[in-house]
Formats: C-alpha cells, structure tokens, sequence
C-alpha cells in the first residue's frame, strides 16, 4: 500500500545510487478474450520476482493511479491494441492533459500529466501495446495473442533488466 | 464542444463530450396539445440479462459472478449475493469476523463510490457552474484549478480502494465473500497501514462537506428548487432507526416524514413493492404496493439513507445529520440537488465506521465460517452507494440457481429520475427548441441520482444522452444527442 506521504515527500535519494523503482501497469478486461493482454503481461512480469519493480492490472486506469506512477521513476503501462504493429509497439509517453476524460477513459499520458500535477514528479513513462485479434466474452487469449505476448514480455524483461543491471 | 446538423425533418443536434453518468441514457419530453410539457421520460433501451445468466451456475459461484454487471459498484453486488447466498446455505447469523470483515469491505466500497461520483462527477458542475463550458466541467479541469479538491478526489478514492482490496483481495471484483462467511480475515499489515491514514481521510471527508455546505449556503434558491418535488423515500435502517448502511430492515417514509412501513424483513420484500415493466424501457418501475402505482413511488440513494434514519451512530456524520435535517425543518429533505449534501453525510460516517473497525480485533479473528442447513431460496438487501439493491434467487436440490431477481439502486430511483427531468423541462424548456441549458439542466438533474445505468439495465458498451422534444401524438420536434 502507499502511504499518502507521497503528495508531499517526494522522492529525494539519487538515482545514481539506488536501483530505480519500476512500475508496470497492465490494463484490460480479461474477460474480454485479447483485451486481457495488459494484465497478462503485468502477471508474467511480476513472476521474474525483481524487488524494485511493482506491478499492478486493473481493467482501466484510473486517476488514483497517479499516485502509484509519481512513486516510480520509470513506467510501463501495457494495453491491448485492436490494430497496429505485431508483436507490439512501444511508444515513449510525454504528460498531456486530456479534456476527454471519462470514468471510463483515462489515458497514460493525461495520468503523468496529473502526476506532475499534483505530486511534481513525471517518470520515465513506456506505453507498450500488444497487438490483439479477438474481444468476444471470453476469459482466454487468442493463439496469436498469446505469442505477441510472449514477445513482448520477453522485450520488456530484457529491457527491464538492463534497466536494473546497468544501474547498480 | 459542440456540433450542430441541420436536417428537413426535426433539427438534430450533435454535442460532445460525453455525459458524465455511470452508463448512457435517453430522455423524451412530450408536449400537450397546448404545448405544456405533459411528460418527461428517462428510457432505457439497453438489456444486459444477468438475471438469465446466472441461472444453472452453482449458488457460490454467484456473488463471484454477479458483480461483474458492474465495474463502478461490484462489491455492492458481491457482498448482496454473498449474504443471499447465506440464506441458502443456511446461516442467519455470520461470525464476528466474518460479519464485520464484509462491513468494512462494504464501507471501503460506499467510500470510494461517494468520492468518485462527488468529486469526479458532480463536483465539475457544482464548482463550474451548471452552464460552464463542457470542456471545463470535469475532473482534470477540477485538478487544475481546485488543487486541494483534486487532492482529496485522489486520495478519498484510493483509501476506500485500498479498504476494499485488504478485505475482499481485489480492488474491483473482490473474492473474499462466500456464502456462511469470508474466506479470510485482516491482516495486520493491511490493518496498520490503514490504520495510518484513517484520521486524515476522516478529515478530508469532513473538509469536502464542509465545502459543499458553502456551496448551499451561497446557492440557496437553487438548491432548494432546482428539479425539486416531494417523494417518499425507502431505505434499510438498523433495529433502532438508526442508520445502518449493511444490513437492517426496511423503512418507506412519506413526502412529511411519515411512516409507510417500517423494521420490514428484506426477505418479505414481495409483500411490499411491485415492479411494473413499462415497454419503452428495460428499467422497471417498482412501487410501494400499498399506495399504488401513481402514490407509490419513492426515491433510495443518500438523500434515503440519511432522510429515512434517525440518528447515525459516529458522532461527526451525526453531526452532520442533524445540520441537513434541520434544512427543511425536521421533514425530510426534498431537493433533487441535496443529494450531494446527503452523499457526503454518508462518506464521513463511512470514513468513521472504518476506523471504528479497524481498531475492532475481530477482524484478527480465525472463525471465518458458519454453516447451516441448506434452503432453496436466498434473499438479502443492502444499501449500495446509489441506495437500496436487493438480491434474490431460488436454488435447486443441485445447488444451481433456477431464478434471479434484482432490484437495483436505479430501478428503485427510476420513477423518481423521470419527474426529476420533468421539473427541469417544465422549468427550462422554452418554446419547441431544445436549449444547450436545458440539456445541462437535464444532465445535472439526473446525475444527482448517480444512476449507474449499465447496471441498472445490465448494458454494456457506450450509449450517449439523448434528449427528444415530442409533439402530443408522439412527432419527433427536436431532438439533441451528447455522447
């Protein structure tokens, strides 16, 4: 749980000398076959069992996750994609204040922007999206999908880890 | 923004950006002959079928699968199928741990629901203006010029998910309910770090009230008229009276305060309402049985909760009680807008009942499961942020559901929406035009309810408001979509 000292401790000790805190946040509805890929891709992540890298999946991000992505200094947030590259695309994310917001709609870049915000901090910030195929009502990934994932969780450790290696 | 088409036919006008409520509705205002508004109504064109669902499943499986109607208000149906779902397994009274692990997961869930409709749905109109531009009324507009607000919107929030996930395992779709009890308690990590930050969220709760009762203060008249009628009101209540928003029995009080029944066993809930399906909505209109279909109708939700009760047991929500009775001199509180008001009445008293529980040591408690002899029906009822949700199902000698009957928080509020928006059209409507005021005025009226509308009508996907002027035989005059 993170405490609510964050809005007004913001962190202090250098990067130089601790690991950075990393944070994957895998977004979807699994119950919605493919749209399920942000979670999975949080799940597979979480079972290398890095100490300095969190994760979390919800079926939509939400403004409370501000709090959690100003904690961290580098982000990932991991969404289905119905079109666009295979395995995935990765884009790097800058903060952008979206008037379009919903309950039902939040996207990465307006949640750094509320981060900077309200806590002053803005991560290093990754959107990955893996390409899907099927959103019937289903709780299972399509075979294709399950691929992409591999490949993609596959990327993200490799990139995760150099992350980690090259900074102790 | 907004875009405009002009067509031969009726005019059509297209707005953006989406309306902020919990699902997509359709309002139609019919004119007389005379060209007064005869009636307004709130459709419901959507159907979901969770009822259909369920039937076959085990009863366990239920309160697992039951809230997935709803990604806003699922610990709302989880916790009222789980204590269905006693009834079928035949226990009628939880352990302590049990009982109050399911309490503070409830109060978690009513705390985070009252903080998300307050700060990020109704607050962008109240602190903006019913008219502001629709671009500035919304949460992140409220971020950037009310920083202190966007705080608590924040924080509020994510405590009562916090609350949720230490209690049900999840923070949206929580596990931990199953029928004779919970299956397992609170830790004492969970427990201390709540325990941490419990005195400052009372204290935003309070600060949020606070700020809202300026809000009345500087908007009497409009507060007190705006989409305002007199209704009767049902709630649960505790054994006293008191305010009991988990379990209790059933009040119906009238427009004066007086009582239509009271101490009603949610399981005898047949004897006292009716569900009247009307065909141009899948929303149906429940009545109390006993004054019939045009007296009968009445409102749940906060402005209930704190209107039916007599008293609420932690001392800042009383507090605050007695200050929002004492506004329309004891009688219950009839404005549309004083919902709001009321809503955060209950955040603080949810606020003070989770720390009362968390310094309650059954929550440590090993005893996590009571048994009984199994029954073929299981009825339960709850106050869910948006009012009284009552669950219903019969169970074969296969332990599979045969039948599933939800009354939820909107289907009770649903008569009473549509005589919201017909206040707001008689009073704004001006001619055959539909106005961009009284389209803000329509939303703003049905938003106080906090209608959650892909549960009420169990829709799924995205459907905008629309709002249609009729002729008096039903010719489509204007018509203005915001989605």
């Amino acid at each position: 749980m993170t405490g609510l000292a964050i809005a007004n401790t913001p962190v202090a000790v250098p990067l130089a000398i601790r690991s950075p805190r990393i944070l994957v946040i895998g977004y979807g509805n699994p119950g919605r076959q493919d749209d399920g890929l942000g979670p999975a891709a949080a799940a597979e992540i979480k079972a290398a069992g890095w100490p300095s890298v969190t994760t979390c999946d919800n079926y939509q991000l939400v403004i409370e996750d501000a709090v959690e992505v100003a904690a961290h200094d580098v982000v990932w947030f991991v969404d289905a994609a119905r079109d666009g590259d295979a395995p995935c695309a990765i884009q790097r994310l800058s903060p952008a204040l979206d008037i379009t917001f919903t309950s039902h709609l939040l996207k990465p870049e307006a949640l750094l922007a509320i981060a900077d915000q309200q806590f002053g901090r803005v991560p290093e910030a990754h959107l990955v999206s893996i390409r899907g195929y099927e959103f019937d009502f289903l709780e299972a990934l399509s075979d294709r999908a399950r691929n992409n994932l591999a490949l993609a969780v596959t990327l993200m450790r490799r990139r995760i880890g150099y992350l980690l290696k090259v900074s102790r | 923004m907004s875009s405009v088409q002009l067509s031969q036919g009726p005019r059509k006008i297209v707005i953006d950006p989406v309306t902020r409520v919990e699902g997509h509705g359709k309002v139609t205002i019919r004119l007389n002959a005379a060209g007064e508004v005869d009636e307004a109504r709130f459709h419901i064109v959507e159907f979901r079928g969770f009822e259909r669902f369920v039937r076959g499943r085990m009863y366990w499986e239920v309160p697992l699968i039951i809230q997935r109607l709803c990604g806003i208000c699922p610990v709302s149906h989880h916790l009222a199928a789980a204590k269905a779902m006693d009834m079928v397994a035949g226990v009628d009274r939880l352990t302590p741990t049990a009982e109050k692990m399911r309490r503070l997961m409830h109060y978690g869930q009513v705390l985070q629901s009252n903080a998300l409709h307050i700060f990020h749905l109704a607050s962008p109109d109240l602190l903006f203006g019913f008219d502001a531009p629709p671009e500035q009324r919304n949460i992140i507009a409220v971020l950037n010029r009310f920083p202190e607000i966007g705080k608590w919107a924040i924080f509020i929030r994510k405590y009562g998910q916090e609350v949720i996930k230490a209690t049900g395992g999840r923070k949206i779709h929580p596990t931990s309910a199953v029928p004779g009890g919970i299956n397992h308690n609170l830790s004492t990590d969970d427990r201390d770090a709540l325990r941490r930050q419990v005195d400052e969220i009372i204290a935003w709760c309070s600060a949020a009230l606070e700020h809202h009762k300026g809000f009345v203060a500087a908007n009497q008249t409009l507060h007190r008229d705006f989409a305002s009628y007199k209704s009767n009101f049902v709630s649960l209540v505790g054994p006293g009276g008191g305010m009991d928003l988990y379990d209790g029995r059933l009040r119906a009080i009238g427009p004066d305060g007086q009582t239509i029944f009271d101490q009603v066993s949610p399981i005898d809930y047949r004897d006292h309402f009716i569900e009247e399906v009307r065909p141009w909505s899948y929303l149906k209109f429940p009545h109390i049985r006993s004054l019939g279909r045009e007296n009968g109708w009445y409102r749940v939700g906060p402005l209930a909760q704190v209107n039916c009760c007599t008293s609420i047991d932690t001392p800042l929500a009383e507090a605050a009680r007695n200050e929002f009775i004492a506004e329309n001199g004891g009688s219950p509180v009839q404005a549309t807008l004083a919902y709001h008001w009321a809503r955060l009445v209950c955040l603080v008293h949810c606020a003070e009942k989770i720390k009362e529980l968390l310094f309650d040591d059954d929550l440590q408690g090993t005893d996590l499961m009571a048994t009984g002899e199994q029954r073929g029906e299981g009825i339960a009822c709850i106050e869910a942020p948006r009012g009284t949700l009552i669950h219903h199902y019969t169970v074969d000698e296969h332990d599979q559901v045969t039948s599933a009957n939800l009354i939820v928080s909107t289907t009770n509020n649903n008569e009473a929406m549509n005589r919201a928006v017909k206040q707001v059209a008689m009073s704004d409507l001006s001619g055959r035009e539909i106005t961009e005021g009284l389209l803000n005025h329509v939303e703003v009226a049905i938003r106080a309810f906090d209608p959650c509308l892909s549960c009420a009508t169990h829709a799924l996907g995205q459907m905008p408001l629309i709002v249609t002027l009729e002729d008096s035989d039903g010719t489509p005059i204007a018509e203005r979509i915001k989605q």
